[in-house]
Order: structure tokens, then sequence, then C-alpha cells
């Protein structure tokens, strides 16, 4: 007797991995350096994390619902959560909560869905959101809280809710009170002033390398990144441009001016550049695809960073580094193309 | 051809080099290994497909109802790179019908069906025991009909590659025994239990193209292979035969990786191991030639690999071409609880059969019978994330994101530079792809779109040819003809001669005229 069988294609294998699997991953080498941002700044990162990341998955499924694409399938990939999370992680903890609705908006409807939905992104989404959050509220952008060490007021959950969501602090406190400049602002600041940078790495909010509290969750950023290129996730080559180009050039304008340039070290330990060196310029729908390629992607989100911090009007560069190179990834890639074998 | 790589072709096997991607899989091997190969009691029908090698269909040489002995040609049509098929066992021709022929397409094709008389009676053989004292071009002749393709699984018929090589010129002889999918391991048994078969293919191989040494590469992992070789070749006493180990990375048992291992050369793109001065065959093809030039027997028979968690007893059987595959499972027990998919071929090539009705062809290195742990569930596709696992394995250096995108796109020439033709199909992106796009079917669409925008392209480009020799031809004609005239006026006015007869002639009628009024 013959028996039957459905068929199916090659490879006749389990699947050996799964997009949600791939974005699950991410999220994990997350954790670190979301626990030290906790850590340091109290709970409001956790709470934007909650509203940006729900935002986003609404969104998404908005988007997913007018687009008629298969609900479950995409809201299940956990792209639009890593999107959310990685947003979270560049605003302010005490941002009103219409931050995180507006960089979302963008990030997840214009960046993402008008542009084809998730693979079909120009742009990095978590990074065009912030960016025009950044742009359009400077205000509520820039209200940055001291790590809580050095803290004169702790804010505990209930005081950050209120404060997200009303926007106004509890009672007794300012925002002047509670608000101190970024160690990257600090250096901007001090240099336009004619302050010499070891004049301004007197002020608490600066730690061994980068800020205080600032170089800790960039450690673990950075170990977290390390993860993701063990697990393959992610290459080395963008990292080690970006941050070697960031060295390299953070050297020489050291080495030229050391009153009013940071050594490269604290370059590298401030600001967003290690979450953009293993989270943010890896992403692959908006990097390059080929090694060769990836390899000047880092090089480029490196050096304009390190230009907008040294001669640009804002004092961290990534965001708009990495969107910049995204612009340009589609052409090195054209040029980067891989010799095939036996040509 | 470059000088230095021809020396370095040379010294194939000497040191190894690495090839780009590929993947390191579990080989489920030993489960099929543990009992020696079996053969195959006679079936009672036989479906003897006629297209089993690349190229075109053989054509039927016998008829319905006629009485036919082992090893007598049924089919053949021995031009385009295409071959002959031979019966299986003796017996009564009972039809020539359509059946499925175990094709990637599960198409049905033309098979001869055959009733076996249980004689199992060959024809008279054309044994040629001393094939030392043949020439090449017989040698060459006899493996030419005798039905012999490339057993790995490209079924390219060894006659005809045989040929072109001696043509071009071939200075090693590469007998390729890493099998490299996993679960294979009929080729594995082979070289255990006939290894003085296959050293003795590889003399006479090597003596057909001219070839001065032969390089068997097998795997790391065959032990007891090695020693079984090694023996072979002292027993044989041939010399500049060598046995190299190479490193179990799939696909590696694919030509152009292996060659790449053993010399560190690339076949230039759309290129041929002979460009290299290599013949590439895989082991089981060695044993084939050597039974049709030594005993002269045709290729009717090979060993299949029976085996997946969805078969009860997996092993090794030297099986009859033509043989329904339902046979050889009933031979290892049956199908154990589960088995939902059945194979052809292995896990990262092989293409699931929709029923066991379907015969055992040249082909047929192995049967997998799969459970539903061992499978993919069938599940949407997600879109590319551009992640580059694929290109990080790609043992071709593609890029199959970017070519996936042409390909769908229909951007023909787009695929074309991207090298949708130096792709092997090996699967190796299809299996990392974390959205489960099936690239490898995009691929084989892209490359016959290709092939038929090139015929098409070809048919245009030679209207435009024949049309525009035609109108240059009727130019000429046109000119001829007016320069012919020319002449001959310029020769009736220069021919003073002729010009005074003219004018006598005309002065007469003038005067005649002249005359007459």
């Amino acid at each position: 007797m013959s028996r039957s069988f459905e068929t199916g294609g090659a490879p006749h294998f389990p699947p050996h991995s799964t997009v949600s699997r791939v974005m699950l991953q991410v999220i994990a080498a997350l954790v670190p350096a979301i626990a030290a941002h906790a850590w340091f700044f109290g709970p409001g990162i956790l709470v934007q994390i909650a509203l940006a990341a729900g935002f986003a998955v609404g969104f998404e499924a908005l988007m997913l619902k007018i687009r008629k694409q298969a609900m479950h399938l995409f809201l299940g990939d956990f792209s639009a959560v890593l999107t959310g999370v990685l947003f979270a992680l560049c605003i302010p903890p005490l941002a009103p909560w219409w931050i995180a609705l507006v960089g979302m908006l963008f990030a997840i409807v214009i960046a993402k869905h008008l542009y084809g939905g998730l693979g079909h992104n120009l742009f990095n989404p978590a990074m065009v959101g912030y960016v025009v959050v950044l742009i359009s509220f400077p205000q509520a952008m820039t209200a940055w809280l001291p790590p809580s060490s050095i803290a004169p007021n702790s804010l505990d959950l209930g005081d950050v809710l209120i404060t997200i969501f009303s926007g106004q602090l509890p009672a007794g406190l300012t925002w002047d009170a509670i608000t101190e400049a970024t160690p990257l602002d600090s250096i901007r600041t001090s240099v336009a002033s004619g302050r010499m940078i070891s004049e301004a790495r007197q002020s608490p909010v600066f730690g061994d390398f980068g800020g205080l509290g600032w170089e800790w969750i960039a450690n673990w950023c950075a170990l977290g990144g390390l993860w993701l290129l063990w697990r393959r996730i992610i290459t080395w080559h963008v990292p080690v441009t970006m941050i070697g180009s960031v060295l390299a050039l953070g050297l020489i304008t050291w080495l030229v001016d050391p009153g009013s340039n940071p050594a490269p070290l604290q370059h590298v330990f401030s600001g967003a550049l290690l979450i953009g060196a293993f989270f943010i310029a890896t992403d692959p729908v908006s990097g390059c695809a080929s090694n060769r390629g990836r390899l000047i992607f880092g090089l480029g989100v490196g050096v304009i960073t390190l230009v907008i911090r040294r001669w640009g009007g804002y004092p961290d560069g990534v965001a708009f580094a990495v969107l910049l190179m995204n612009m340009a990834a589609p052409l090195i890639d054209r040029y980067t193309r891989p010799r095939i074998f036996g040509q | 051809m470059q000088r230095d790589a021809l020396s370095q072709a040379q010294l194939a096997g000497e040191r190894l080099y690495h090839f780009h991607g590929g993947l390191r899989l579990r080989h489920n091997k030993k489960i099929s290994c543990e009992t020696p190969v079996e053969k195959l009691p006679l079936a009672t029908r036989y479906f003897v497909p006629l297209l089993q090698h690349t190229g075109r269909e053989a054509e039927p040489l016998v008829a319905a109802g006629q009485k036919i002995l082992k090893g007598e040609q049924l089919g053949c049509f021995r031009h385009l790179g295409s071959d002959c098929v031979h019966a299986p066992t003796s017996g009564t021709v009972t039809a020539i019908a359509n059946h499925p022929i175990s094709h990637p397409s599960g198409a049905e094709g033309r098979c001869i069906v055959i009733k076996p008389d249980g004689l199992d009676e060959w024809q008279t053989l054309d044994a040629n025991e001393d094939w030392e004292q043949a020439s090449p071009a017989t040698l060459r002749e006899i493996i030419g009909r005798s039905g012999i393709v490339g057993l790995g699984g490209a079924v390219f018929p060894t006659g005809y590659k045989v040929r072109q090589a001696s043509e071009r010129g071939i200075h090693t002889l590469i007998l390729n025994g890493s099998e490299c999918e996993p679960y294979i391991s009929c080729d594995e048994m082979l070289m255990r239990e006939q290894p003085d078969s296959i050293i003795l293919g590889a003399r006479i191989l090597q003596k057909a193209v001219g070839a001065n040494r032969t390089v068997i590469a097998i795997e790391d992992q065959m032990g007891v292979v090695y020693t079984a070789l090694s023996e072979a070749v002292k027993n044989s006493g041939a010399s500049g035969i060598d046995i190299v180990k190479v490193t179990t990375i799939y696909p590696e048992g694919g030509e152009k990786q292996l060659i790449k291992v053993l010399t560190g050369l690339e076949v230039p793109s759309g290129g041929r191991p002979t460009d290299l001065g290599l013949l590439c065959q895989n082991v089981a093809t060695a044993t084939a030639v050597a039974r049709a030039v030594v005993e002269g027997k045709p290729l009717i028979e090979r060993t299949v690999t029976v085996t997946g968690n969805g078969v009860r007893k997996p092993r090794n059987l030297l099986a009859q071409i033509g043989t329904p595959i339902s046979n050889l499972i009933d031979q290892c027990g049956g199908y154990a609880p589960g088995a939902v998919r059945l194979i052809l071929g292995g896990p990262m090539m092989g293409y699931a059969l929709s029923s066991d009705s379907n015969p055992v062809i040249k082909a047929a290195n192995c049967i997998l019978v799969l459970t539903e742990d061992d499978i993919r569930p069938p599940q949407p596709e997600m879109p590319c994330i551009r992640c580059g696992e694929c290109a990080r394995v790609c043992p071709a250096l593609l890029l199959p994101q970017s070519l996936n995108w042409s390909v769908r796109s229909g951007l023909w020439d787009d695929a074309r530079d991207f090298g949708l033709s130096d792709c092997i199909e090996c699967g190796c992106c299809d299996f990392v792809c974390p959205s489960h796009i099936p690239l490898v079917d995009w691929f084989r669409f892209g490359k016959s779109e290709l092939k038929l925008l090139g015929l098409e392209r070809d048919t245009a480009e030679a209207a435009r040819q024949r049309f525009e020799a035609r109108e240059t031809r009727l130019e000429r004609l046109k000119q001829e003809r007016k320069q012919r005239i020319e002449e001959k006026k310029r020769a009736l006015r220069n021919d003073s001669e002729k010009q005074k007869k003219i004018a006598a002639a005309i002065e007469r009628a003038r005067s005649r005229q002249g005359k007459d009024s």
C-alpha cells in the first residue's frame, strides 16, 4: 500500500531562529542598562518604558489594522516594543507622558509604517521619534536628573508618576532644584563660556571617565552588546569602527587642545555613544548589509557624532549621526557589495 | 588559465583552505551506519523514469509486452548532456506510462513499467577484466553507454563530463566522499564496504581523462573509511592516489566548495572545474564506473540511505533503480509513529515527496522520513529585516537578501549583477533566515526567469541579426546590379571598336531610313 504525505519546502529542519526571538534577545540585552538607569536615576525610566512600549504597540496595532496586515503575527514580533524601549532610554526620566506619545507616533506611524512596515523603514524608528521630540520640545527634553547619590531631593515612584502624568512636580520642588545639566551639556556650556574642561570636570556629575552613573549605564550597554555579539545577533563591524573613530578623532582634538576638548574616553562613556554603537547603529533594517558597508557606516556615525559634539548645536549627536548615515546606507551598500565566489 | 593557478591546482590536497560561510550541522549519520548495506529483494513492479539525468528525457527503445533482460537499454537520448536508462531486472515491459518520477516539481513523467520474471537474468555482459590494456577513448565510450550519472545528486551524465574533461586536459581527479548533508551515509558505507571498487573506479577514471593524480576527499569524522581506503590503495599498487580528510562543514560536498578547500582556488563564475584542470566525481560514481568497465554492468542500482526518526530501522540499502520507495521503507521495518514527511535527499537540499509509490532514481542518495518535531511547522513568512545572517552563511559570497529583493521585484538586471546564477541552492540562507523566507525557492524561480529572458533575448537577437543580414544582402545586390550596369555602360563607352560599329550601325539605319522615305 502506498502512503501519501504532505509536502513542504526545504530546509527540513525546525526553525533556527525567528524575528521575535531576535527582537527579544536585543530587549534582554538592554535589561542591565535599564536596571543601572533605574538605580542611578530613579524609577522614571521604568515608567517611560511602559509608556513608550505601550504607545508603540498601540500605534503598531492601529497601523496594522489600517494596512490590513496579520495582527498577531506582527504584534508578536516585538519590534515595536524594542523601538519603545530604545526611545525611552534616550529621553529624560521625568519627561511628560505626551513626549512618549508624540515620539512613538512619529516612530511607528511615520518612520515605520508609512515606509512599508517591518523591514522596510529607511530610518531607525526610535531615533526618528527621539529627534522629533528633541527638536520640538527642547525644554522637556533637557530636564535631566542628577544621579540619585548626589541628588538633593530623591523622588519615589508616586512622585515620578505624578510628575510624568500631570507635568507638575510634587509640592515644594522646582525643576531648577531637581534637574542638573548632563555631563556633555556642562562640558559644552563651560567650553562656550571660555572655561577649561578640567574646571568643568570639577562638577559632581562627572565620574571616572564619563558622567557619574552614565558611565555605568554605558558599561552595561556595552556588556549587553557583547552578549549580542556572542549570540551573533549583531556583528563587530559597526561598534568597532564607531567607537574607534570616536576614540581616534577624540584623541586628535584632545591632543591639539586638551583645554577645550574632553579626553577620548570621556566621549565614549558619555551620552548615547555605547548604546548607539551596540543597539542603534547596528539596527540591520536601516543600516548597511555587507560587512565592509557596516565598517563605513560605523565610521560615519562615529565621525558625525564627534563633529556634532565638538562643533554642532547639540551636546550629543548620536541620533543625528545615525539618521544621516541611514540615508547613506543604500548608497554604501551599492558600492560595498562583496566579491561573488569565482568572480 | 593563469600559470600559477594551474600549478596551485596541481597541489590539490597538499594543504587545506577555508570557504566562506556554511553551517555546522548535527550529523545524524550514526543511526543509519550500524548495520551493513542490505540488498533489497526483487520488487513486484519497477517504474524506471526516462528522465533521471540533466538534459532531455530518454527516448524509449522498448515496447509494451516486450521481454527484457537485466541491464538491457530501455531508453536513450545521448545528446545535449542527456543519457540512457537500463533495465533493473529481467522481465516484461507492461507499459510505458506516466507515473510520479520523484522530481522536485512533483510532476509525473514517462516511466518504463517492468514486471519482473523473478530470474534476474543478465544480458550478455561485455566485461573488460584487462581494462588496463584498453585505450582511454574505449574507456570513455564504455562509461558513456552505461547510463552513469553523477550519483552525488547532480545526475550530470558522467560519459559527457569525462569526454569534455579529456578534451580540456585534466591533471587531477577529485573523488568527492564528503557527503556533508546530515543523515546521508550511503557514500560513507560504500567507502567502508567497497574501498577496492572505489580505487579501481578512480584508476579507470584517471586513465579515461588522462589525469596523473587522484585526490579522494573524505570527512574528518570518517576514521574507518580512511583506513579502509588507504588499505585499498596499498593493495591496488597504484600510485598517485591521496586520501585527504576535510572538515565537515555544510556544503563542503559541493563541487566548488570542495575544490576551494583542496586547492584554495575558486572555479570561475560560469566556469567548470575543468578550467582549473580538475575533474570532480562522487565516490559512488567511481564504483559505477568500475562496474561498468570491468564487469560490463550498466548503472541499475545504487546505495540508498533510508533514515530519519520516521523509520523504524534506519539503514543503507542496495536498491534497484525503479523500485518503489515503499519497498525500501518496508525493508527498514516500516514507518515509525509520527512520520509526517518523506524526503528524497537530505534535509537541506532534498525535496518532499507526496507519496511513497515514487520510484528510486539515480539521484536518490537518501530517503529521509521525518516526524513533526524534525521539521518546521508551516508558518507565514515575515518581511526581511536585513539581519544579514544569509550573507554570513552564503558559500557563494552572495547577498541573498538583496537577491530576494531583486527577484521578487522582477529586477532581472539587478538579479544578474547580484550573481543569481552563482547561487548553488545549498539552502544555508533558508536555514538561518529568522523571517523564514523561502529564499532558495525564489532564487530557483529567478534563475528560470533569467534563462527564459536569455532565450527570448537570444531569439530576438537572432531575428534582428537575420533581418539586418537580409537588409545588407539586398542592399549589396542592389549596389552590385547598379555597378554592373554602370560598368557595362562604361565599357561600351570606352570600347572604341564597338563605338564605331554602333555609329556605323546607326548611320546605316539612318541612310536606310532616308532611302525608304
